[in-house]
């Protein structure tokens, strides 16, 4: 086994790490060991736990994962209509670091929604790795709902590889609350012709907390398309980074492709950059691109106070209206109540405001 | 009975220095309706915004008070608890928040039960020609200019303030949401028990063939140069502003059958 004290750390001179925390990180500082895995749900399907190494390892964090991953394999057989969710929960204990691998192979034609959690014992550090590949066969709809809810002194750094293969359709969804730095890194890719891509995110980082998304739409078939929305915001002293790069190859024409990054800057000392990518190879796509990083909108503020809203409800109303959109996109619906509601608590933490 | 005191109110951009109200004084009272006219750029929405508090503005001298409360002192939601209501000329759109959601809100501030809201909303709907469907949707957003402003008119009727002020109540309007909305503001103004003072800040004559003022006056550069009963406006209606300006009417005046015709 690779010892975690030998991890060497990636650098943020290399563009991928850019405004990231990596400096920070002492992978030594953990002992490697199993996350707690519980799996409900999942009637018609064949849930396993052997290992799966056919991964590509795209840094150093996929790396190890693969060396010391603790596997949940879900396979959807052909032409199955599954329901019900699946729900995955990992949870890290104090000063472990866990590798979660989740493995959904869903088959021609299958239909299924997975929702995975994830979390630490409160008020220590740890560090979870978890890396979820996603393969979608011809014609098969897949959803994916991942829940960040790490302590805020948790360390995250994650990996999600999407597969679509011809006329699939994946929806992938992350809300992210938790750790003390969280990042997501997203690979997809549209490999048959017609597969379609959804993908949403919520993040709402206060405090000292980072949140650090890494997101690839590689449009690699003709007829493709693929649509993203992330929406953030960021508190007292914390800090966001969206960098989405949108790619489409020679071959894929036909192909339509958008992504919309919008951040709420709700304190001074907040910070969330933006950075939206393209790198188109043909000229018969359609493609968009739009982002911004701001406070919250003066008129919308003023219109509610002058209703005789106090200044903090008003606030509080227009940052939930915001993440509405995402929220009203997720998957697991009976989840979505308490995640509005996590996200109305967290507004009224914090000092420098 | 409430009284809104309105006494040489002295305003600014804030940015600019610019001074846009230039010593206004005026005094509107429970169940009279004011009409404030004037030519674009005479200072309408900068006085309806200046009342509500609305940022960007500097008050430099002068009064607002409501039964004697300092109002200029008060930030804008206490104003509106206090009794101010403004139905803006433009009602701003903002996304995944419900109007239900925002009027429980606004009841909670006011102290007031929330219990009869759906019920009392219903009934304000129906009497306002406002689509119920509406009521549990996002504030303003995708609406009409004619939804938009039923809107403000059932958030009026439910909130119940003492004085609103009506920010070009008409810009927007359909002939029929024009009616709608000029009558259940009329018959707040008529009500037995706390009947609404109204002040209602228009550029054209046609909303007060629907709301009858009691008191019409003439806003120019920042200053009220005429006051008077219903007459006034009729003067505007031949004469146009320039009996007032001493120069010729402003385009967008001269020719607005052409605008109407375009926001219908």
């Amino acid at each position: 086994m690779l010892p975690l004290a030998d991890l060497v750390l990636p650098t943020a001179d290399e563009e991928i790490w850019r405004y990231s925390r990596i400096d920070q990180l002492e992978p030594g500082s953990f002992t490697a060991s199993d996350p707690r895995t519980a799996v409900s749900g999942g009637a018609g399907v064949r849930i396993t736990s052997e290992r799966v190494n056919s991964i590509a390892e795209s840094d150093v964090f996929a790396q190890y994962n693969s060396e010391y991953q603790a596997t949940t394999v879900i396979d959807v057989p052909k032409g199955a209509v599954i329901a019900e969710p699946i729900v995955i929960d990992q949870h890290t204990a104090a000063g472990a670091a866990t590798f979660p691998r989740t493995v959904v192979r869903v088959a021609e034609g299958a239909q299924c929604t997975v929702v995975e959690r994830f979390t630490s014992e409160s008020g220590v550090a740890s560090l979870t790795v978890p890396v979820v590949a996603i393969e979608a066969a011809q014609g098969s709809n897949v959803s994916y709902l991942a829940v960040n809810d790490v302590d805020t002194a948790a360390w995250q750094i994650g990996h999600q590889i999407l597969t679509g293969e011809r006329d699939s359709a994946i929806n992938i969804s992350t809300v992210t609350l938790g750790g003390h730095y969280t990042r997501v890194r997203t690979e997809s890719r549209s490999a048959g012709q017609g597969a379609s891509l959804r993908q949403v995110s919520l993040y709402f980082a206060a405090g000292d907390q980072m949140h650090d998304f890494r997101v690839h739409q590689d449009h690699d078939a003709p007829n493709t398309n693929s649509d993203l929305l992330f929406k953030g915001a960021v508190q007292d002293r914390a800090r966001s980074v969206y960098t989405g790069l949108i790619s489409i190859r020679e071959h894929a024409k036909g192909t339509a492709a958008n992504q919309t990054n919008r951040n709420l800057t709700l304190s001074e000392g907040a910070w969330a950059e933006s950075v939206p990518n393209l790198d188109i190879r043909n000229n018969d796509v359609r493609c968009s691109h739009a982002s911004t990083v701001g406070p919250i909108d003066q008129e919308q503020r003023f219109y509610l106070e002058s209703r005789g809203l106090r200044p903090e409800v008003a606030e509080r109303l227009v940052v939930l209206g915001f993440f509405d959109e995402v929220l009203s996109q997720l998957p697991a619906l009976d989840l979505v109540g308490e995640l509005r509601s996590r996200v109305a608590t967290r507004l009224s933490i914090g000092g420098a405001r | 009975m409430s009284v809104l005191a309105i006494n040489g109110l002295r305003a600014e951009i804030a940015s600019t220095g610019t001074e846009i109200l230039r010593g206004i004084d005026l005094e509107v009272a429970s169940g009279e309706v004011h009409a404030v006219m004037g030519p674009n750029g005479a200072g309408k929405s900068t006085l309806s915004a200046v009342l509500m508090g609305k940022p960007g503005y500097k008050v430099t001298a002068g009064t607002v008070t409501l039964d004697g409360v300092d109002m200029l002192g008060l930030p804008t939601w206490e104003r509106a608890v206090a009794g101010l209501h403004l139905v803006m000329q433009y009602p701003t759109e903002v996304p995944g928040v419900a109007l239900d959601e925002v009027l429980a809100e606004a009841l909670s501030s006011r102290g007031r039960a929330t219990d009869g809201l759906t019920a009392e909303l219903e009934v304000e709907a129906e009497r306002i020609g406002f689509e119920e469907r509406f009521l549990h949707r996002p504030l303003n957003v995708d609406l009409s200019g004619g939804e938009k402003k039923r809107n403000e008119t059932l958030q009026l009727a439910v909130l119940r303030p003492r004085i609103a002020i009506l920010d070009e109540l008409d810009s927007g309007l359909d002939i029929d949401a024009l009616r709608d909305c000029s009558r259940r503001v009329e018959d707040l103004s008529n009500e037995a028990e706390n009947p609404l003072g109204v002040l209602a800040i228009t550029h054209y004559n046609r909303l007060l063939t629907e709301l009858r003022p009691d008191h019409v006056h003439i806003l120019v550069k920042g200053q009220i140069v005429s006051s008077g009963g219903p007459e006034l406006a009729t003067v505007l209606e031949t004469d146009g502003y320039a009996a007032f300006t001493g120069q010729d009417d402003e385009p967008e005046s001269s020719s607005s059958s052409l605008d109407d015709l375009f926001r219908m």
